[in-house]
C-alpha cells in the first residue's frame, strides 16, 4: 500500500504543453491475487501555473462534483509473476473512473520487487472525451485529444 | 423497452457483485487508512473584481493582472452620443501577487485623473474536511490621488485635499459548486467633502452575489448600500451593478451595467448618483489577463 504513489500527466499540443504532478496518490496491491485499487484527489494535482490548476478543477474536470479518480484492477496472470529485482513486463486490466464516468481499460507496464518494497510502473494514453471532459473551443488548441498518463508507485509491505 | 431494462439491471445485480466484491473490499481498505484531508475552496469568483468593486479572490504568487477598464456614459444619452458609447472613460490598473494571499496593485482612472494604489490580503479561506471554515475573508486597503487641476488655484489648496483612501473587509462564501455571496463592509475617507455638512469618513456595506452558469461564464451582482445620513451635498443613490463574466482561457472579459459613473469603491461609495429607472444606466467592460512573471514554487505545501 502506499499513500503517496506518483501520476502525472502531459497534455502537448503546437499552442500549449501543460504538465501536472500528483503525488499523493493512495494505492493497494493484493499480493495473494493481484488485485490492486488506486484512488486520487483531482484537487492534487500541482499545476506550475495557478490558473491552470483552477481551470482544471474549476472547468474541466470539475473537481467540486468529482473530487476522486478511482482505478479497481486486476494485475493479469499474478500467480505465475516471479518477483524480483528485475523489472517484469505486465498486463494491467480494469476499470478507471474520472469525472464520474468509468472506462475499461487495460495497459501494460513493468514491476519489480526490491525488499518488501513493490514498484510499480505504468504509462498509457487517456482520450479526454472518454469521459465527458469538454474543452471548449476557445481552448481547443491547447489542450491535446488524448493525455498521456504517468503512473509510478512504490508500494510498501503493510 | 424498459422492462429489458429492468431484467438485464437484475441479471447484472447477480453478476457483477461476484467479481467487484473483493476489489471493493481494497478500496474500502485504501478509503479508511486515507488521513482526512483539508478541502480548499476554489474559483469563488472569476475574477479579482466583482463587477467594479474588489471580489475576495487574490491573484497566485508571480501572477501580474493587466486589467483595462471602460466605462461609457449613460444609455440615456440619445442615440446623437450612441447612447453613451462615445462617453468613455477608462481605468488601466495592474495587480501582482506578492504571495497566493497577498497582492499589491497600481491603477490609473481617467476619470477625475485619478491615481489608486491598493494591497489586498486574503486571510482566511473557506474550507471543509479535516479543517473547516464557512467564509473566506479578504482585507482590501487603497489610496486614491487626484490629480486634477485645482477648481480654483487662487485659494489655498492642500496637497492633501487630493488624496482619499477605502477600506473593506470582503468575506464570501461559496455555496455548492455554482453561487457564491460576498459581504463587503466598507470605509471611505475622503480628505476634501463637496460640502461643509459632508461626512469625511463614510461607511457602506456591500452586497454582492456571482451565479456560475457554465464552466466560462458567471452572472454577477453588486450593490453597495450608503445609509442616507452622512453626505448632504448631493442626491446620491446606492451603487448597483449587473454583470457577465465571461473567460477564455487567460483572458477574463466583464460585461456589466451600472449606475455609478466611477469604476473604484471610491467612487462607487459616495459618489453614485445615477437612478436606474431615469436610464441612467452606464454600460462598461473589463478586459483582464494574467501573465506568470515569477516562477511558482514547484513542490506545494499539503496544509
Amino acid at each position: 500500500m502506499t499513500q503517496n504513489g506518483v501520476i502525472s500527466f502531459f497534455s502537448s499540443t503546437p499552442v500549449e504543453d501543460i504538465e501536472a504532478v500528483n503525488n499523493q496518490v493512495s494505492s493497494i496491491l493484493n499480493t495473494e491475487n493481484g488485485e490492486i485499487a488506486a484512488v486520487l484527489l483531482m484537487k492534487a494535482f500541482n499545476f506550475e501555473k495557478a490558473l491552470m490548476q483552477e481551470h482544471f478543477n474549476e472547468k474541466y474536470v470539475e473537481s467540486d462534483k468529482f473530487p476522486k479518480a478511482i482505478f479497481k484492477g486486476q494485475l493479469s496472470d499474478f500467480e505465475t509473476l516471479q518477483l524480483s529485482e528485475d523489472s517484469k513486463q505486465v498486463r494491467i486490466v480494469g476499470e478507471l473512473t474520472i469525472h464520474g464516468v468509468t472506462n475499461s481499460i487495460e495497459v501494460n507496464g513493468t514491476i519489480s520487487q526490491k525488499g518488501s518494497s513493490i514498484e510499480l510502473f505504468t504509462e498509457f494514453e487517456v482520450a479526454v472525451a472518454d469521459y465527458d471532459i469538454k474543452i471548449p473551443g476557445a481552448v481547443r488548441d491547447n489542450i491535446a485529444d488524448t493525455i498521456k498518463v504517468t503512473v509510478k508507485f512504490n508500494l510498501d509491505k503493510v | 423497452m424498459s422492462k429489458t431494462i429492468v431484467i438485464i439491471f437484475v441479471l447484472s445485480c447477480w453478476f457483477l457483485p461476484i467479481k467487484s466484491y473483493a476489489q471493493d473490499d481494497l478500496l474500502d481498505m485504501l478509503e479508511s487508512s486515507q488521513k482526512p484531508r483539508t478541502d480548499y475552496t476554489i474559483a469563488t469568483f472569476k475574477n479579482t473584481r466583482l463587477v467594479s468593486g474588489h471580489s475576495i479572490e487574490t491573484n497566485g504568487k508571480g501572477v501580474l493582472q493587466f486589467m483595462i477598464q471602460h466605462r461609457f456614459g449613460t444609455l440615456n444619452s440619445g442615440w446623437r452620443d450612441l447612447w453613451g458609447l462615445d462617453n468613455s472613460t477608462i481605468r488601466l490598473g495592474f495587480e501582482y501577487g506578492i504571495t497566493d494571499h497577498l497582492n499589491i496593485g497600481l491603477g490609473r482612472a481617467s476619470f477625475l485623473k485619478t491615481y489608486d494604489g491598493m494591497i489586498k490580503w486574503r486571510f482566511l479561506r473557506q474550507k471543509s474536511g479535516a479543517k473547516n471554515f464557512p467564509f473566506s475573508t479578504t482585507a482590501v486597503s487603497s489610496i486614491y490621488l487626484n490629480t486634477t487641476e485645482w477648481a480654483d488655484p487662487e485659494r489655498e489648496n492642500y496637497f492633501s485635499s487630493r488624496l482619499s483612501y477605502h477600506h473593506a473587509l470582503l468575506i464570501a462564501r461559496k455555496f455548492g459548486d455554482k453561487i457564491s455571496m460576498q459581504l463587503m463592509p466598507t470605509v471611505v475617507h475622503r480628505n476634501l467633502v463637496d460640502g461643509t455638512e459632508d461626512q469625511n469618513t463614510i461607511y457602506a456595506l456591500g452586497i454582492g452575489s456571482s451565479v456560475k452558469l457554465t464552466g466560462s461564464l458567471r452572472f454577477n451582482v453588486e450593490y453597495y448600500y450608503l445609509p442616507s445620513n452622512q453626505i448632504s451635498s448631493e442626491p446620491l443613490t446606492n451603487s448597483l451593478s449587473l454583470g457577465v463574466d465571461i473567460e477564455t482561457g487567460g483572458h477574463v472579459f466583464q460585461l456589466h451595467l451600472t449606475n455609478s459613473k466611477g469604476m473604484t469603491e471610491r467612487f462607487l461609495v459616495g459618489n453614485t448618483t445615477g437612478k436606474w429607472t431615469d436610464g441612467d444606466i452606464y454600460f462598461g467592460f473589463n478586459v483582464s489577463r494574467v501573465f506568470n512573471v515569477g516562477k511558482k514554487k514547484k513542490k506545494e505545501k499539503d496544509e
